[in-house]
């Protein structure tokens, strides 16, 4: 009962957190994927032809999304977590009956509900401007919900091992945008050159904008239970690594 | 059920930090249930480290603690339960109400939202923070966040309560409605163990003293043996005439600080009224006198820099 209780705290918490900032946590997706729509999609996408069968408005909107909900769930958890380390507000839990698993399962699931409350918003603004395809609701579903744990996992685990602000901002920049521009969230696969078709199948995003661009329109360059299996095995190893790193206390308190 | 009537038993407890800091060497005290009981040491003798162990914030190296019987390693979260943590630092979010800071510590303890909600009403009431209830941490001024601290820690309502320096950089009217808080709490049954460095707050709280110095116990014990310890006590004497020379009087130690102040060493067992006596019969008028640190004070510069002269040194010839 403690821990259940914690547990629905520290989601309520979190959860009310990004809420209260909506300008800074929901709005700011939501004015960058129009922009996406409105340069790539609109002024662009109508100079390009059709791919497999459907506008490149229409193609990119599934890797729009899912970039909206990689960014959300991560920064949630990694912004939020280290802010707590940073403050030292975070001794309120260390010091607290709350076991590690339920603090971790608190913020990836408040994580899990930013991504897709921005993903849900996202897909509304993306209505307006084309055709929402769905082709199977269960893996859309699913690709979304295992998108966010992932995401909002690997935010916690740069929270943990963040020892500044430029730390958070580091993996972001440096790392996550490059694999979700790289991830094939703008064209095929099968128009990158043989070496570079290769490398890319290294990128995990690429699965998960592939697996979710199949629930969505049907086409993918991977092989979806390949894709679902690297997802949710990362996740594990996240979860397995970040309940190490939590029972460091050292490593959490002193920032 | 209660497993034993301690509140807090520490044995042997070491702790080796990272870089090689041995911050705790295998220290043991029991701090009985109902006990008010002073963590004194200097700065870096290894209080904070202690408290840090007890409430789980950090992992202890070696060694033993248990809170009400419940060990902090096997029975961790009921160990936890038991205690409340007062930082030294201010480190609630800040941009949470003070209702939100204390129903959200109330439910990481496990206690419900509604009951959560009474408790925090209750302790911002106790502690005279019911009017901000609803402003933000970042908005209070440094009083009201000690106080906020001190509502926090009590949200759900343990029974051993632990202050790092509680009182540090307050008011004199804050840390005197802070004592008498904190001595009725203790009276209506908690546990309380205090660090400061205010030493009269020891002597005037505390019912047992542990000093803490370069990570060992090095007193644990209650205050009043304590005080019988100290073989002597220093007073400022201030005379009516300007001095010529320095008076000398058997088994008093008299040093001048300046032409009409005398710093005047007596023993314990010594008659006071045979030292003015005395001073009367060397033809000097004293006007005032004044202890020269609190006894506890005192007591503590001799257990803690047993080698070294005290501050407000003073000058051995007029």
């Amino acid at each position: 009962m403690v821990q259940w209780i914690a547990f629905k705290t520290i989601v309520r918490r979190e959860f009310f957190r990004f809420i209260r900032l909506w300008v800074q946590t929901i709005l700011p997706s939501m004015i960058t994927i129009s922009l996406y729509f409105i340069i790539f999609g609109n002024l662009i996408g109508s100079q390009i032809n059709h791919i497999q069968g459907y506008t490149y408005m229409e193609y990119i909107t599934p890797g729009l999304i899912m970039l909206a909900v990689i960014n959300n769930s991560y920064a949630n958890v990694s912004g939020s977590f280290f802010s707590l380390r940073f403050q030292g507000c975070i001794d309120e839990l260390l010091i607290a009956p709350v076991k590690n698993w339920v603090i971790m399962a608190g913020f990836v699931l408040a994580g899990i509900i930013r991504g897709m409350t921005v993903g849900l918003a996202v897909s509304a603004i993306a209505s307006f401007y084309t055709t929402l395809h769905i082709q199977s609701y269960t893996l859309f579903i699913s690709i979304l919900f295992l998108t966010a744990t992932m995401c909002s996992l690997a935010g916690l685990l740069n929270a943990l091992y963040a020892r500044r602000f430029d730390d958070i901002a580091f993996v972001p920049t440096f790392v996550l945008t490059p694999l979700i521009y790289l991830g094939g969230v703008f064209y095929p696969l099968k128009l990158l050159s043989p070496f570079w078709q290769k490398l890319s199948l290294m990128n995990p995003i690429l699965y998960i904008v592939n697996a979710f661009r199949y629930s969505m329109l049907g086409l993918t360059d991977v092989t979806i239970l390949i894709a679902l299996i690297i997802v949710a095995v990362t996740a594990v190893g996240l979860w397995i690594c970040n309940l190490r790193l939590l029972n460091d206390r050292e490593r959490i308190t002193i920032v | 059920m209660l497993k034993a009537t301690n509140a807090l038993e520490i044995n042997n407890l070491c702790k080796v930090y990272r870089d090689g800091t041995q911050a705790l060497n295998s220290i043991s005290f029991q701090v009985a249930s109902g006990d008010f009981c002073a963590l004194l040491g200097p700065n870096g003798a290894g209080k904070s480290t202690t408290i840090g162990i007890i409430s789980s914030l950090l992992k202890k190296t070696s060694g033993h603690v248990s809170v009400f019987g419940y060990d902090i390693e096997t029975d961790n979260n009921l160990a936890k339960q038991q205690i409340g943590l007062v930082p030294q630092e201010f480190n609630c979010n800040i941009f949470n109400t003070c209702t939100q800071i204390i129903t959200d510590q109330a439910g990481y303890y496990g206690v419900a939202k509604k009951i959560a909600k009474e408790r925090s009403r209750y302790f911002l009431d106790k502690v005279g923070l019911y009017k901000q209830r609803n402003q933000i941490a970042r908005n209070l001024s440094g009083g009201m966040k000690r106080r906020l601290l001190i509502a926090r820690a009590l949200a759900h309502q343990p029974k051993l309560l632990i202050l790092d320096e509680p009182t540090a950089g307050v008011d004199v009217k804050l840390r005197h409605f802070m004592w008498h808080f904190l001595q009725e709490l203790n009276q209506q049954g908690t546990t309380i163990i205090l660090t400061t460095h205010y030493l009269e707050e020891a002597e005037a709280l505390c019912r047992n003293i542990v000093i803490i110095n370069d990570g060992n116990v090095i007193e644990n014990t209650d205050k009043a043996t304590l005080l019988a310890k100290l073989h002597q006590k220093t007073y400022i004497f201030e005379c009516q005439n300007s001095l010529k020379q320095l008076p000398v009087i058997p088994s008093l130690t008299i040093q001048a600080i300046d032409t009409h102040n005398l710093q005047v060493q007596i023993p314990h067992h010594y008659s006071f009224s045979q030292v003015i006596k005395s001073f009367s019969e060397l033809d000097i008028e004293i006007l005032n006198v004044r202890l020269k640190t609190n006894p506890l004070e005192e007591l503590f510069l001799n257990l803690t820099n047993p080698n070294k002269e005290h501050p407000n040194g003073s000058v051995d010839s007029i």
